[in-house]
C-alpha cells in the first residue's frame, strides 16, 4: 500500500478509486480519483456516497489540486480527500488548511519534516477549509 | 506607515525559520535543486548569472529610514555594497550566497521587511501609486488597502501553485502612476453616486511574450468585499489555465481566451459563491490599517515661495518637484538614473543618505516608484534647497524625471540568465547620447524603456520608445518599438521595423526624436505625436 | 571542446570543472568530450555544483578558454558594466573579450 500519512480516526475506504466518469456512471462507488483538470463540482449530485477522494498532483506545481480539496469541502463533504502524486513535504501545512487530511506521495514523507511544517506557522492571516480563526479575528474579538 | 504587530512579526519569523530550514536540507543534498527552487523562490532568491540574486518586497513602495538603513547595510554585509531598485517597487540584490541568506532574511525581519512572493508562481507585491498620501488629485490614499491586500494574499493555502505569477496595483486616482492596466489584477478607488468608495476592477493584463492590457470586470465593487473577489479571480484562474505550457498560463491568456464576457461570468459566479462563505475582513480591521497611514502632522503657516536664484536647484525643482496637496508642502523626486550611470542602482553610501533624508525632511518616509526611482513625500519647500544640495552631492541630482534620459532598464545580459542582450550599457550610451538639459528640456516627456528578452521585466511594452533585446545568430541585436504607455491611456507599443545593433538602435531613436521635432504641434509630446501620425509618420525617417 | 560549468551551490559563484574540482576561473577548464553527463551527475548528487550543464568552447592562444556563448563569456567575467565586481578589475580591456 505504501505510507499513507493520514489525520482520520474513522477505517480507511477500501473500495479502488475509479475516475470521475466512472464514479458519476457506477451508483455504489464510494472511491473517486479526481485528476488535476477534473471539475469536482461534478461530484455535487452524488456527494452523499463518497467516501474517499484521492485529488492528484501530477507535478508538485499544478497547483489545481489545492482548489478541488476546498471546493470539495465547500461543498460540505467530510469525507477523507487524499493528496497522491508529487507532493512536497513543505506544502502539507496549506494541503491541509485546503481540506486534505491524508497524504500519499510519490516520495514518502520524513517524519521530522511533515512535524517541522505542521508546526511552523503560529497563525493564519485568512479563512480557509479549516476552521483556523483568522489573525484579524485574532486583532479585534 | 503600517507597522507589525505581534501577529505579522510571528509570522514573518516564522517564514524566516523556516526557510533556514529548507536551506540547511538543500545545502545537506536532502533537498534536489528542483525540489527547492520553488521554495526558494517563495522567498524571492533566484539563482542568476553571477550568484544567487534576492530580492526583497517594499510593500506598495513605501519605506522608512529604519528600513532603508538596513538595506544599506545588507548591500554592505552581504552583497558588493549595492542594490537595485525594480520595475515593481521591490529592491534587488545581485551578489547573495544562499549560505548566509537565513541570516539576511532575520537581518530584514527584525525591520519588518522580507522577500515573501517577490517571486515564483506567487502573489506578487501589491504596487501602488508612489504618492500615495501626497498627491491631490486621489480620493483617499491608497495604501491601506494595499496593504489589507497584501496580508490577504499571503500564504493563501488555495493558492501555494498558482499557474505564474500574479501582480495586483492598488489607485485611487484619475491619473494612473502605477501602470494599472499592466497588472493581471487591479483596482481604482473611486465614489459612487451615493458617496460610497468602491473598487473598479481590472483584470487580465501582463507583459511578457504576449503582452495584453487588462479589461474592467466591474464599475463598482463594495470594498468590504475585496477578499471575496480576489478569491474567485484567482480561483478561476487556477482551476482553468492551462499547465502544460509555462508561456501560456498567466491569467492575460485565460481571459483572451475565454473571452471577457465569460471570464466576468465565471469569476461574478464564483464571487457569489464566496460571499456566502462569510471570509471578508470585517471594517474594523480596515480602520485598524487606515490608522497607520493617517497624514502626518503637516504645519501650517510655512513658506510658498521657492528661492530659484541657483540655476542648477531651480531645473530640479521645475523637473523633480510635484505639487503637495498640503500647503508648504511639496513631493521630491530623487532621480536614480544620473547621465552614464546604472539606471536604477543605489549605493550603501546613497541609501544612507536618502534615508537621513527622509528621516529629517520627509517625515521619515520614502517612496520606490515603478521606474526604478525614490521619491521623498513629504518635504516642506522651504527645505527643497538642503535636500538637493545633499542630493547633488551624493550623485542623485539628476533632474531627468520622465525626460528622455530617465530610462527604465531591466537587468539584462550583465546579470539576468533569461536575457538575451545586455540593456544597460545601451541605457548608459542613449543616457549620454542625450544628455544635454536643453536638448532634453526640448523634447520633453520621453519614457524609453529596455527589456534584455521577451519577458518584458524592463516594461518595454509600455514604453514611449520600447526597446527589445534579441539574440540574432549569438550577437545581440535590439528590436524598436512605438507608442507605448503605463499610463491612464495605456497602450502597447509596436515593433517599427527590422532590429539594431547597439550602435545602430541609438542612431535609429536619435532619428526617430528628430522626425518627431519636426513634426510635432505645440505641446504635443511624443507618445502624442505617434498616436496622431502613427507608426507610418516615423517608419520612414527611421528606415530611410 | 566541451566544457562544464555551473553554480556554487553555497556561494552562488559561477565555476568551471577543472577535472578535479571546480574553479572560478574559465581558464582552469578542461574538455570533458562525452563524460560531461556522469560528471555533472555525479558533482551534483555530491552538492559540489549546482545546475551544472556543459558548453561549448573554444581553446585560446596563452592558454585561455572561450565558451561559444555570450551568455557564458559574462558568467565567466562578470557584469560588464561594473568591471570593479569582475574578476579581471584590473583589466581594461577584459570586458572586451565578452562581447
Amino acid at each position: 500500500m505504501g505510507d499513507t500519512l493520514r489525520f482520520r480516526d474513522d477505517p480507511v475506504p477500501d473500495e479502488p478509486a475509479v475516475s470521475l466518469d466512472a464514479f458519476l456512471d457506477q451508483p455504489d462507488a464510494a472511491s473517486v480519483r479526481i485528476e488535476a483538470g477534473d471539475d469536482v463540482r461534478r461530484l455535487a449530485p452524488v456527494l452523499g456516497r463518497l467516501k474517499l477522494a484521492e485529488v492528484d498532483f501530477p507535478k508538485f506545481r499544478d497547483g489545481r489540486g489545492f482548489s478541488s480539496a476546498r471546493v470539495l469541502r465547500e461543498m460540505g463533504y467530510a469525507g477523507e480527500i487524499k493528496a497522491t502524486g508529487d507532493v512536497l513535504v513543505d506544502l502539507v501545512w496549506f494541503m491541509r488548511r485546503c481540506g486534505f487530511d491524508s497524504f500519499a506521495p510519490n516520495v514518502p514523507f520524513n517524519d521530522d519534516d511533515v512535524e517541522a511544517a505542521l508546526t511552523r506557522y503560529p497563525h493564519v492571516y485568512q479563512h480557509a477549509a479549516d476552521d483556523l480563526v483568522p489573525i484579524w479575528k485574532l486583532r479585534h474579538g | 506607515m503600517y507597522r507589525y504587530d505581534q501577529y505579522d512579526h510571528a509570522m514573518v519569523q516564522a517564514r524566516v525559520e523556516e526557510f533556514r530550514d529548507q536551506t540547511r536540507r538543500r545545502l545537506e543534498g536532502k533537498l534536489t535543486d528542483d525540489q527547492f527552487k520553488p521554495l526558494r523562490l517563495k522567498n524571492g532568491l533566484y539563482l542568476q548569472l553571477h550568484a544567487y540574486m534576492l530580492r526583497v518586497a517594499i510593500p506598495y513602495g513605501t519605506l522608512n529610514s529604519v528600513q532603508m538603513r538596513k538595506l544599506a547595510h545588507i548591500a554592505r554585509k552581504y552583497d558588493r555594497g549595492y542594490g537595485h531598485i525594480t520595475t515593481r517597487q521591490n529592491i534587488q540584490y545581485n551578489w547573495i550566497k544562499l549560505e548566509e541568506a537565513p541570516d539576511l532574511l532575520a537581518e530584514l525581519a527584525e525591520v519588518e521587511m522580507h522577500g515573501i512572493q517577490t517571486s515564483g508562481e506567487s502573489i506578487r507585491n501589491v504596487s501602488a501609486d508612489q504618492y500615495a498620501g501626497a498627491a491631490a488629485d486621489e480620493i483617499i490614499d491608497p495604501r491601506p488597502w494595499a496593504e489589507m491586500i497584501r496580508q490577504m494574499t499571503t500564504f493563501m493555502p488555495e493558492f501555494s501553485y498558482l499557474p505564474r505569477k500574479f501582480k495586483i496595483a492598488v489607485i485611487a486616482s484619475e491619473a494612473d502612476r502605477a501602470a494599472l492596466r499592466w497588472h493581471d489584477f487591479a483596482v481604482r478607488i473611486v465614489k459612487n453616486e451615493a458617496g460610497e468608495i468602491g473598487f473598479e476592477t481590472y483584470a487580465g493584463g501582463g507583459m511578457g511574450r504576449t503582452p495584453f492590457i487588462a479589461f474592467k470586470i466591474r464599475d463598482f465593487l463594495p470594498t468590504s468585499q475585496i477578499l471575496s473577489y480576489m478569491q474567485a479571480v484567482l480561483r478561476v484562474w487556477n482551476r482553468n489555465a492551462r499547465r502544460d505550457n509555462i508561456h501560456k498560463q498567466r491569467m492575460k491568456i485565460l481571459v483572451h481566451e475565454l473571452g471577457e464576457e465569460e471570464f466576468r461570468r465565471q469569476v461574478e459566479e464564483e464571487f457569489e459563491h464566496f460571499l456566502t462563505l462569510g471570509e471578508d475582513f470585517p471594517q474594523a480591521e480596515y480602520d485598524r490599517i487606515a490608522a497607520y497611514f493617517a497624514p502626518p502632522p503637516f504645519e501650517t503657516g510655512l513658506a510658498e515661495e521657492i528661492d530659484r536664484s541657483d540655476p542648477a536647484f531651480a531645473a530640479w525643482v521645475d523637473q523633480q518637484v510635484v505639487a503637495h496637496k498640503a500647503p508648504g508642502y511639496a513631493i521630491a523626486n530623487i532621480s536614480l538614473k544620473p547621465i552614464g550611470q546604472i539606471p536604477g542602482d543605489i549605493s550603501a553610501e546613497q541609501m544612507d543618505l536618502v534615508a537621513d533624508l527622509a528621516e529629517r525632511y520627509s517625515f521619515d518616509e520614502l517612496r520606490a516608484t515603478h521606474a526604478q526611482n525614490l521619491v521623498l513625500p513629504h518635504v516642506r519647500k522651504q527645505d527643497l534647497y538642503a535636500v538637493w544640495t545633499a542630493l547633488h552631492e551624493a550623485g542623485l541630482g539628476e533632474a531627468n524625471l520622465d525626460l528622455v534620459t530617465d530610462i527604465i532598464a531591466c537587468p539584462g545580459l550583465d546579470y539576468c540568465s533569461l536575457a538575451n542582450a545586455r540593456s544597460i550599457p545601451l541605457a548608459q550610451k542613449l543616457s549620454e547620447r542625450f544628455a544635454d538639459p536643453a536638448r532634453q528640456q526640448d523634447l520633453g516627456e520621453l519614457k524609453i524603456k529596455i527589456s534584455g528578452c521577451i519577458n518584458a521585466c524592463g516594461h518595454h511594452h509600455a514604453g514611449n520608445i520600447g526597446i527589445l533585446g534579441v539574440d540574432r545568430k549569438g550577437a545581440e541585436s535590439y528590436q524598436l518599438l512605438l507608442g507605448g504607455s503605463g499610463d491612464e491611456d495605456t497602450s502597447q507599443a509596436k515593433i517599427a521595423g527590422p532590429g539594431f545593433d547597439e550602435a545602430g538602435i541609438i542612431d535609429a531613436i536619435e532619428r526617430a526624436v528628430e522626425q518627431y521635432r519636426s513634426i510635432r504641434t505645440p505641446g504635443e509630446r511624443f507618445i502624442d505625436t505617434y498616436r496622431r501620425v502613427g507608426m507610418d509618420g516615423f517608419k520612414e525617417a527611421i528606415y530611410g | 571542446m566541451k566544457i562544464l560549468t555551473g553554480n556554487d551551490l553555497k556561494t552562488g559563484a559561477v565555476v568551471w570543472w577543472d577535472g578535479q574540482g571546480w574553479s572560478i576561473h574559465v581558464e582552469d577548464a578542461v574538455d570533458v568530450g562525452d563524460a560531461a553527463e556522469a560528471i555533472l551527475a555525479r558533482e551534483d548528487a555530491a552538492c559540489r555544483v549546482n545546475g551544472g550543464y556543459a558548453i561549448d568552447a573554444e581553446p585560446e592562444a596563452g592558454g585561455g578558454v572561450r565558451p561559444a556563448h555570450i551568455k557564458d563569456r559574462v558568467r565567466a567575467y562578470g557584469p560588464t558594466v561594473r568591471p570593479d565586481l569582475t574578476l579581471k578589475p584590473a583589466d581594461p580591456n577584459a570586458g572586451n573579450w565578452v562581447i
